[in-house]
């Protein structure tokens, strides 16, 4: 059956996935990007993208390679501006203030938007529990409880049962999957309100990402989540809100952005049923 | 299925035949690679063999002792040949090098891979890379004539203020040509290398650690505190060992700016100190054939502990790159 018709089949992953949300309450602060431009250098790379990342919920990017997708999402915690030539227009929003207002303080608005990489990269020199508290010492944070705190953040990264005996030992010692897990933990320690996740689980096996996605559900009831993704059954499991991305050559727009079981049952765009029914991309 | 029994079949033995053009770039490589193995196995043969007298009849003395007498042929006395003191002030005018220019270095290369604007990198890369290749002659005479009257005067100021540490004490009115000021004109010749190596592995470091911690709410500093020094650690080490490689072997800038005595003496910024290399270039000159063998000698021991701080370094720049 899901073999004769795609869309249906992840219109019902996504249609029982926000059955289970019904009671779902909202928490976390919401983000919201404004007519959002980004050039590298002289290339216009994302032309006038809006969306309101609603507080509590999973929005999930989707789209083929060089829509922008990634570029997007970096711009919402300020790492766009790390390459050189990067440029952008349009504001982001975190509380109502926007984030790229001269004179902001880059790291506070860094503390508040966590970022999980495409890879995995917890700090070789350091040990599983140094990897957690890093956030802490990085920011110069003082908290009261560290190993609460340790022990809290790797409960909700999905990581505590696998590690609480091996604390000491080096972060590189664990699996793929274990490594971005406790990356997510280290994100977790400086409590952030929203968490962007950049295909965070295309460098995993199937096993790893089913942990991390069941991480990622546990925590959207408490933290906005943006997970940028090329998997669409991911964009199904995991997102309540999906925005598709695409460039036809020149640079990458936002060609509609609805709940997920909308885009996957009933797409307003042409575009957006051929690329979630697998017709390009 | 096989059965447990069935033998295993013998490993084959995997050849190419290689081309001509193949065999012929190969045996030029070859020689290049060897040539300079052959170069440095053949000097240190030279020395060793002209040199090999002095350390039969010294032993140990040759190392330990202080003195190095050349007697009158008239006089008919044995002649004593002992480096020990030149070893040691080799030794601290190096160490007072690595400590200006430690510092400096690393400061400089992180200025140069994280604070510097792109238009300012290039120059100033530049600029530290023609500061390698300046003689050093050149040091020397810049060091005696515009350094050493200012760095006197820094000198008592150290003694002044520091006097009571024994190694600022001085012991008569004599506060030119110190280890203090040749080790200042050393730390300006070994700052290039050392920042260009630093530099070189501050670049390496992951750009995803980087980002991480950027992403955590790093500031700057805290973020080379966790991620870059942690990294790039065994590389600056390493920087600074050729650095002080450097700084041992350096002949005539010391010279310029060091009064040579056969001496221990612990106060730095007392005029008098010693040098391998600088205290062969001295006595080259006048040195009679027993002596010059004694140079010899000495040319020796200096190649043994500049090639083991070089192995040193690389040794650790190498273990540092494969983590």
């Amino acid at each position: 059956m899901s073999q004769a018709n795609p869309v249906h089949s992840l219109a019902n992953v996504a249609a029982a996935r926000s059955a289970t949300k019904e009671d779902h309450h909202i928490a976390g602060t919401g983000i919201e990007a404004k007519n959002i431009h980004a050039w590298f250098g002289d290339k216009h790379v994302i032309d006038n993208v809006s969306i309101d990342f609603f507080p509590g919920t999973v929005t999930a990017l989707i789209g083929p390679s060089g829509c922008g997708k990634s570029t997007f999402i970096r711009i919402l915690n300020r790492m766009h501006e790390f390459i050189p030539t990067a440029a952008m227009a349009g504001e982001v929003l975190l509380e109502g203030k926007d984030i790229y207002q001269s004179g902001t303080d880059v790291t506070k608005i860094r503390l508040g938007i966590g970022m999980v990489f495409q890879k995995p990269n917890p700090f070789p020199s350091m040990t599983i529990k140094e990897n957690v508290l890093s956030g802490l010492k990085l920011a110069q944070l003082k908290v009261s409880n560290q190993n609460e705190l340790l022990e809290s953040c790797l409960v909700r990264a999905g990581l505590w049962n696998e590690v609480k005996d091996r604390l000491n030992e080096y972060g590189g010692a664990l699996s793929g999957g274990q490594q971005q897990r406790l990356c997510i933990a280290r994100s977790l320690a400086v409590s952030p309100q929203v968490l962007l996740m950049d295909e965070p689980c295309s460098a995993l096996d199937p096993g790893s990402t089913l942990r991390i996605e069941e991480t990622i559900r546990e925590l959207s009831s408490s933290m906005t989540i943006i997970i940028v993704t090329h998997n669409m059954q991911q964009a199904a499991r995991v997102s309540d809100r999906t925005g598709f991305f695409l460039s036809d050559g020149g640079p990458g727009r936002l060609i509609e952005c609805s709940t997920t079981s909308e885009i996957f049952s009933n797409p307003k765009d042409k575009r957006t049923e051929d690329y979630v029914t697998g017709r390009f991309g | 299925m096989s059965t447990a029994t069935s033998p295993l079949p013998p490993k084959r033995e995997i050849t190419t035949k290689p081309r001509f053009s193949d065999k012929v770039f190969r045996a030029v490589v070859t020689t290049g690679g060897f040539s300079s193995l052959a170069i440095l196995g053949l000097i240190s043969l030279f020395l060793l063999y002209n040199g090999l007298n002095v350390f039969r009849t010294e032993g140990l003395k040759f190392i330990t002792g202080f003195d190095w007498i050349v007697p009158l042929p008239e006089e008919g006395l044995p002649a004593q040949y002992g480096i020990g003191a030149m070893l040691y002030g080799t030794v601290v005018i190096g160490l007072i090098a690595l400590f200006f220019a430690f510092p400096i270095s690393v400061g400089a290369a992180l200025f140069l891979s994280y604070y510097a604007p792109e238009w300012l990198k290039k120059p100033m890369v530049l600029v530290i890379d023609v500061m390698a290749a300046i003689p050093s002659i050149v040091f020397g005479l810049w060091g005696f004539f515009v350094l050493m009257p200012h760095a006197e005067y820094w000198a008592k100021l150290i003694h002044k203020y520091l006097g009571f540490i024994p190694i600022f004490d001085m012991p008569a009115n004599a506060f030119s040509r110190s280890p203090f000021i040749a080790g200042l004109v050393l730390a300006i010749m070994i700052i290039p290398i050392i920042t260009s190596i630093s530099r070189e592995i501050f670049a390496q470091t992951p750009l995803d650690r980087v980002q991480a911690a950027y992403a955590l709410g790093a500031t700057k500093w805290s973020m080379i505190k966790t991620v870059v020094f942690p990294y790039g650690r065994g590389g600056v080490v390493g920087g600074a060992m050729l650095g002080l490689g450097r700084a041992i072997g350096e002949t005539v800038a010391v010279y310029t700016v060091l009064n040579i005595v056969f001496d221990i003496r612990i106060e730095v910024l007392l005029s008098a100190g010693g040098s391998v290399a600088s205290m062969i270039v001295n006595k080259f000159g006048e040195a009679n054939p027993d002596e010059l063998k004694a140079l010899m000698a000495s040319g020796f021991v200096l190649f043994l502990v500049t090639l083991l701080i070089n192995f040193l370094a690389n040794f650790i720049i190498n273990r540092t790159a494969r983590e």
